[in-house]
C-alpha cells in the first residue's frame, strides 16, 4: 500500500508548515466570526452552528499539526540524536530543521488551542 | 568539504590586497557621499537613526516639564500634541525600525561573511530616502506644522483638515516615503541571509542575529504593506475627499484602525526582535560558551514572528467589536508571551551554564531584560479584555509600552553599541563612563515610568496636556518628570563617551571580548570586509576553528583577490551554503542619490499639493531607476565562469531562481500582494459594515471587468510566451513582448472603464471610492507591467538580453505571475462580488 505520508523534502520552507496552519485557523476564526456577527440576519443559522463549524476546523488544523509534527519527528531522526546539531554536515542540518520544526509544531498546537478556547466559553457574538 | 587552501607568497598577496583596496575603495572629498559600501551606509543609516532618537527624546523631556506640575503652562496645548505625535512617531518610524536595518546593514556581511550585501545600491537609496523623509518629518515642527493627532493618526480627527492641517499629509506622505526604505531594507536582508552566506556556514551554522534578522524582514513584509495602503486611502480622503473614513458618507474608522495596528502590533515585534538579536550575539560571548538551546531561539524567534500577526484588535479592545473576536485577540495576545518567555529563558540559562562577565553590554543587557520583564508582565494584563477596558487609555499604557520598549529595544541596542564599537571604530568605550551612564538610565528609566502606572491607575489619560491639581497625579508626575532628566542624563553620558577623543590602542587587536563570531575577523581600517571568504565549521568559528583568522588574512581561502577590478562576493545554497555563484555587485553612485531625492521631490510636492513639480519629481525618478536598472544591473559578463580561489570556477551570471534579482523580485512583490489584500480587505470590510454597502450605487457592471480580467491573463501567457521563446531566438520573443504591450494596454483601458463608464462617483460614497481605488491600484500595476515588457523589448535590441543571459525577462514573467493574480482578484471582486452579495 502507498504510503500517504509525504516523503522526506528539502527545503526551508518546511519550518513554518505548522505556524501557516495557526495563521489560517486564526484568519478563518476571526474572518468567520467577523462576518457571521456582521451578517448574522442574512446567513440565517445560529452562532451555536459557528462554533460546531470553528470547532470541526480546529479539530483540522490541530491534525494538521500533528502531521507537521511526525514528519518533523522523522526529520529529526525519531529523537535519535540530541542537541545543539552544530555540526559542519547535512545529517546535523536536517536533524536541526527537523527539530526546530518539531518545537514549532507543539508551539503552534498550543497557539491554536489557546485561539479555540473562546468558542467554548462564548456562546454569543456579544457586541 | 575538503579543498586545499590556497598559498601566496608576501608578494602576490601585496598584489592581490592592492587590487581589492582598489575594488572596494571607498571615494574621498564630497565623492564620499555616493558610496554605497556596507560599512558607510550602515554607519550614515544608524548615526542619523541615532540623532533622530536624541530629538525625539527631547521632546519627550519638553512633556515632561509640561507636565511636571499641574495647570502648568510652559508649552501651548497645540504645541504638546505636535511633540508627543511626533516623539511617538519618530522614535518608532525613525528610530527603531531604521536603527535596526543600518545594524543589520553594517553587521550582516561580516556575520556572514560575505563582502556586502547583494544589492548595495538599494541599501544606498533606502538610506537616502530616509534621510530625506526624517528630516522633511521632524523639521515641520519648526514651522509649527507638525502633525499632531497622535502617532497612530485616528480619524476622523486625522482626517478632520481644521484640526490636523498639513501635518497629517506630512505625516502619511513622509512616513510611505519611509516605509518604501524599509521594505527595500527587508529585500536586501533576507536575500543576503539566505543567498550570501559563507559556504559551509549551513542553517544550523548561521549566528543567532541572523536568524532573527530574517523573520523580521519577513515580517516587513506583511506588516508595512498594510500601512501603505491605509496610508494611500487616508490620502485619498485627505487630498481628493473619498471618503473611506467618513462615517457619513459609508467610511467607517475602524478601518483605519485595522490597516494601522496591523502594521502596528508586529512593528513592536520588529522592533523587539532585532534587539534581542543583540542579546544573542552578547551573551554567548560574555558567558564564553556557545548559546543554550539554539532551536529553542529559532522557536522563539519564528513563533513570535507569526503570533504577533494575531494580537493587532488587542489595541482596538474599546471599540465595541464583538467580544468573541477580541476573545481571539485576547487569547494570541496571551500565546506570545510562551515564545518571548522562551527567549529569556535561553539567556538565562547560557548564562548560568558559563562564567559571565559583567561588562557594560551585559550590565545594559540584563537591565534591559529586567525592565522587559515588567512591561511584558503589564502587557500580559492588558491583554486581558476586561482590565485593558479599564486601563485602556491611560499612563498605565504609557508605562507599559515604555517598559517594553525601552527595556526590548533601547536598553539592548546601547548594548549592542558597546559591544560593536571596537568593530567599527578600532577602539572601545569607556568602562568607567558606561557603568555611570547605565546606572543612570536604569534609576533614571525606572523613576520615570514606574509611577505612570499608578498614576494611570489613577485615572489619568494619556495626551492629555495639563491637568488639576488635587486628583492625585501631582506626585507621580513630578517622580517622572525628575526621572526622566536622570534618564536623560544617562543617555549624554552615553553619548559624550562615544564623541570624546580617544587614545589609540596600544596593539591591534581585531576581537577584544574574545567572541566567536566571524565578523570579529573583520579589520575596520580596511574596505573590503572579508579578506577571503572562509569555509565555516562551526556556529563559533572563532572559537572552534584555529588559525582561522590568520587563514583569512592571508587569502587562503575564496575570492582572495579581485582581478576583474569588480566588487565580488560569492553566493551560496539556502540550505548548505554551497558556493553557487560569483556575485558582482554595485560600487559607488551619483544615482541612488538622485533617484532618493527625486522621490522624495514626489512625496514632499504631493504634500503641497504642487501638481507640476510632482509630475517632473516623478519623471524624473523614473528615469533614474530606469538609467539605474539599464547600466547597473545584469551586465552581460566578459566571461561565463571566472576563478575564485580553491581551485574552484564558478558562474558570474545566473537567472531565474538561482538568481538574488529572481528572490528579490519575488519578495518586493509578496509585499506588494499583502498591499493589495489590505484593499480587498477594506473592500469586504465595508460589505460586512453595511446592510448595502453599495449604498445603492451603481457598480462598474460584470462586462468590463470581465473583459479586463481576460486581456490581463492574455498579457500574462504573452509575457510567458516572450520568456520561453527567448530561449530558441530573439524574434519570437520580441513578438510576444510588442503583443504584450498592446494587450496590456487595452487591459488597463478596460479596467477603467467600468467604475468610468458607470459613472461612478468616489466622492459620493465609499463603495464608488474603494472600487476605484482597487481598479486604480491593478492598472497601476499594469502600466508597470508594460514598462517592464518594453524594458526587456529593448534589452533584447540592445544585446543586452540573450537566450544565455535572460535574468529581465525571467524577472518581470515573474512580476507578471502577480501581477495576473491581482488581476484576477481584482475584476472578481469588483465585478461579480455585487451579484453574489445581492
Amino acid at each position: 500500500m502507498k504510503s500517504f505520508i509525504p516523503r522526506e523534502v528539502e527545503s526551508l520552507w518546511t519550518l513554518f508548515t505548522a505556524p501557516i496552519v495557526w495563521a489560517v485557523h486564526f484568519v478563518v476564526c476571526y474572518g468567520a466570526v467577523a462576518v457571521y456577527c456582521a451578517k448574522t440576519a442574512m446567513l440565517g443559522f445560529e452562532f451555536s452552528t459557528m462554533r460546531i463549524i470553528l470547532g470541526g476546523f480546529t479539530v483540522v488544523a490541530l491534525g494538521m499539526i500533528v502531521l507537521a509534527a511526525y514528519l518533523a519527528w522523522r526529520q529529526w531522526g525519531f529523537g535519535s540524536g540530541d542537541p545543539p546539531h552544530d555540526e559542519a554536515t547535512r545529517q546535523d542540518r536536517a536533524l536541526f530543521q527537523g527539530f526546530a520544526t518539531l518545537l514549532l509544531s507543539g508551539l503552534s498546537f498550543v497557539a491554536v488551542v489557546y485561539v479555540a478556547i473562546p468558542l467554548i466559553f462564548i456562546a454569543e457574538c456579544q457586541r | 568539504m575538503m579543498v586545499e587552501l590556497g598559498n601566496f607568497t608576501p608578494e602576490e598577496r601585496a598584489a592581490q590586497e592592492e587590487r581589492l583596496r582598489k575594488a572596494w575603495k571607498t571615494p574621498g572629498g564630497w565623492r564620499y557621499w555616493t558610496s554605497v559600501n556596507n560599512s558607510e551606509i550602515g554607519l550614515w543609516y544608524g548615526v542619523t537613526a541615532f540623532a533622530f532618537m536624541l530629538f525625539a527624546g527631547l521632546l519627550g523631556l519638553l512633556m515632561r516639564v509640561q507636565l511636571s506640575v499641574p495647570n502648568n503652562d510652559f508649552i501651548s496645548a497645540d504645541l504638546y500634541n505636535q511633540a508627543f505625535t511626533l516623539h511617538g512617531t519618530v522614535m518608532m518610524f525613525l528610530f527603531a525600525v531604521p536603527i535596526f536595518e543600518a545594524v543589520a546593514i553594517f553587521l550582516l556581511p561580516s556575520m556572514l561573511g560575505a563582502r556586502e550585501l547583494p544589492f548595495p545600491r538599494l541599501s544606498a537609496f533606502g538610506f537616502w530616502s530616509f534621510l530625506l523623509g526624517g528630516v522633511f518629518v521632524c523639521g515641520s515642527i519648526f514651522f509649527n506644522a507638525a502633525p499632531n493627532a497622535g502617532w497612530f493618526m485616528y480619524p476622523p480627527l486625522a482626517t478632520d483638515k481644521e484640526y490636523a492641517g498639513i501635518g497629517a499629509d506630512i505625516w502619511l506622505l513622509g512616513l510611505s516615503f519611509i516605509e518604501v526604505a524599509s521594505i527595500a531594507a527587508a529585500v536586501e536582508i533576507i536575500v543576503g541571509i539566505m543567498k550570501c552566506r559563507a559556504p559551509g556556514m549551513r542553517i544550523n551554522m548561521m549566528p543567532m542575529f541572523a536568524w532573527y534578522l530574517l523573520i523580521v524582514a519577513g515580517m516587513i513584509l506583511f506588516a508595512f504593506p498594510p500601512l501603505i495602503a491605509g496610508d494611500i486611502l487616508f490620502e485619498m480622503e485627505r487630498m481628493f475627499d473619498w471618503p473611506f473614513f467618513d462615517a457619513s458618507r459609508g467610511g467607517d474608522p475602524l478601518l483605519w484602525q485595522h490597516l494601522f495596528w496591523i502594521f502596528g502590533h508586529p512593528e513592536v515585534y520588529i522592533i523587539f526582535l532585532p534587539a534581542i538579536a543583540l542579546m544573542a550575539m552578547i551573551v554567548p560571548t560574555f558567558s564564553q560558551r556557545p548559546i543554550v538551546g539554539y532551536s529553542w531561539i529559532v522557536l522563539a524567534a519564528v513563533g513570535t514572528g507569526f503570533l504577533s500577526f494575531g494580537l493587532w484588535v488587542h489595541h482596538m479592545f474599546t471599540t465595541g467589536l464583538p467580544q468573541i473576536s477580541l476573545a481571539f485577540f485576547s487569547a494570541a495576545s496571551e500565546a506570545v508571551a510562551i515564545p518571548t518567555g522562551v527567549q529569556i529563558f535561553v539567556f538565562i540559562a547560557t548564562m548560568l551554564a558559563g562564567r559571565v562577565i559583567f561588562s557594560v553590554p551585559m550590565l545594559f543587557g540584563a537591565g534591559g531584560i529586567i525592565i522587559f520583564v515588567i512591561g511584558g508582565l503589564t502587557g500580559v494584563m492588558v491583554a486581558l479584555a476586561p482590565f485593558d477596558w479599564q486601563a485602556h487609555d491611560t499612563y498605565f499604557v504609557v508605562a507599559h509600552l515604555h517598559y517594553v520598549l525601552i527595556g526590548g529595544m533601547f536598553f539592548p541596542i546601547v548594548a549592542g553599541i558597546y559591544y560593536y564599537f571596537p568593530f567599527v571604530t578600532g577602539k572601545k568605550l569607556s568602562d568607567a563612563w558606561g557603568k555611570v551612564s547605565f546606572w543612570l538610565m536604569f534609576t533614571g528609566f525606572n523613576v520615570a515610568f514606574f509611577p505612570m502606572h499608578f498614576s494611570g491607575l489613577r485615572g489619568m489619560p494619556r495626551r492629555v496636556f495639563t491637568y488639576p491639581e488635587d486628583i492625585g497625579w501631582d506626585w507621580f508626575n513630578l517622580i517622572s518628570t525628575v526621572g526622566a532628566f536622570i534618564f536623560a542624563a544617562g543617555v549624554a553620558t552615553f553619548v559624550i563617551d562615544i564623541f570624546r577623543p580617544k587614545p589609540k590602542p596600544k596593539e591591534r587587536n581585531l576581537n577584544p571580548w574574545n567572541s566567536g563570531t566571524l565578523e570579529w575577523t573583520n579589520d575596520p581600517s580596511e574596505d573590503w570586509g572579508m579578506r577571503s571568504v572562509p569555509i565555516i565549521s562551526s556556529r563559533y568559528p572563532l572559537w572552534d576553528q584555529p588559525n582561522l583568522q590568520a587563514d583569512i588574512e592571508a587569502g587562503r581561502y575564496y575570492l582572495p583577490d579581485a582581478k576583474s577590478g569588480k566588487r565580488e562576493t560569492l553566493v551560496t545554497s539556502v540550505l548548505d551554503a554551497e558556493p553557487i555563484q560569483c556575485l558582482r555587485v554595485g560600487g559607488s553612485s551619483y544615482v541612488t542619490i538622485i533617484a532618493a531625492l527625486a522621490l522624495g521631490g514626489v512625496f514632499i510636492a504631493l504634500t503641497y499639493h504642487w501638481w507640476i513639480p510632482t509630475i517632473i519629481s516623478a519623471i524624473i525618478t523614473f528615469i533614474a531607476i530606469l538609467w539605474w536598472l539599464w547600466n547597473g544591473t545584469g551586465p552581460i559578463p566578459e566571461s561565463a565562469e571566472v576563478d575564485v580561489g580553491l581551485g574552484q570556477t564558478l558562474p558570474v551570471y545566473v537567472s531565474g531562481p538561482a538568481s538574488v534579482g529572481w528572490w528579490a523580485m519575488f519578495i518586493t512583490m509578496v509585499g506588494d500582494g499583502t498591499a493589495f489584500a489590505s484593499l480587498i480587505f477594506g473592500y469586504f470590510f465595508y460589505w460586512t459594515v453595511h446592510d448595502d454597502f453599495t449604498a445603492g450605487a451603481s457598480g462598474p457592471g460584470e462586462p468590463w471587468p470581465m473583459v479586463a480580467l481576460v486581456l490581463f491573463v492574455i498579457a500574462w501567457l504573452l509575457t510567458i510566451v516572450a520568456r520561453q521563446l527567448n530561449e530558441k531566438g530573439v524574434v519570437g520573443c520580441r513578438i510576444a513582448l510588442v503583443a504584450g504591450i498592446g494587450v496590456t494596454f487595452a487591459a488597463c483601458l478596460a479596467g477603467v472603464a467600468g467604475p468610468y463608464l458607470h459613472g461612478m462617483d468616489p466622492t459620493s460614497n465609499v463603495y464608488p471610492a474603494i472600487v476605484w481605488i482597487i481598479a486604480i491600484w491593478t492598472v497601476t500595476h499594469g502600466a508597470v507591467g508594460i514598462v517592464m515588457q518594453a524594458y526587456c523589448l529593448a534589452r533584447s535590441f540592445a544585446g543586452r538580453m540573450t537566450a544565455q543571459y535572460d535574468q529581465d525577462i525571467r524577472n518581470v514573467a515573474l512580476y507578471w505571475h502577480f501581477m495576473a493574480f491581482t488581476a484576477v482578484v481584482t475584476f472578481a471582486v469588483i465585478g461579480l462580488f455585487p451579484m453574489v452579495s445581492a
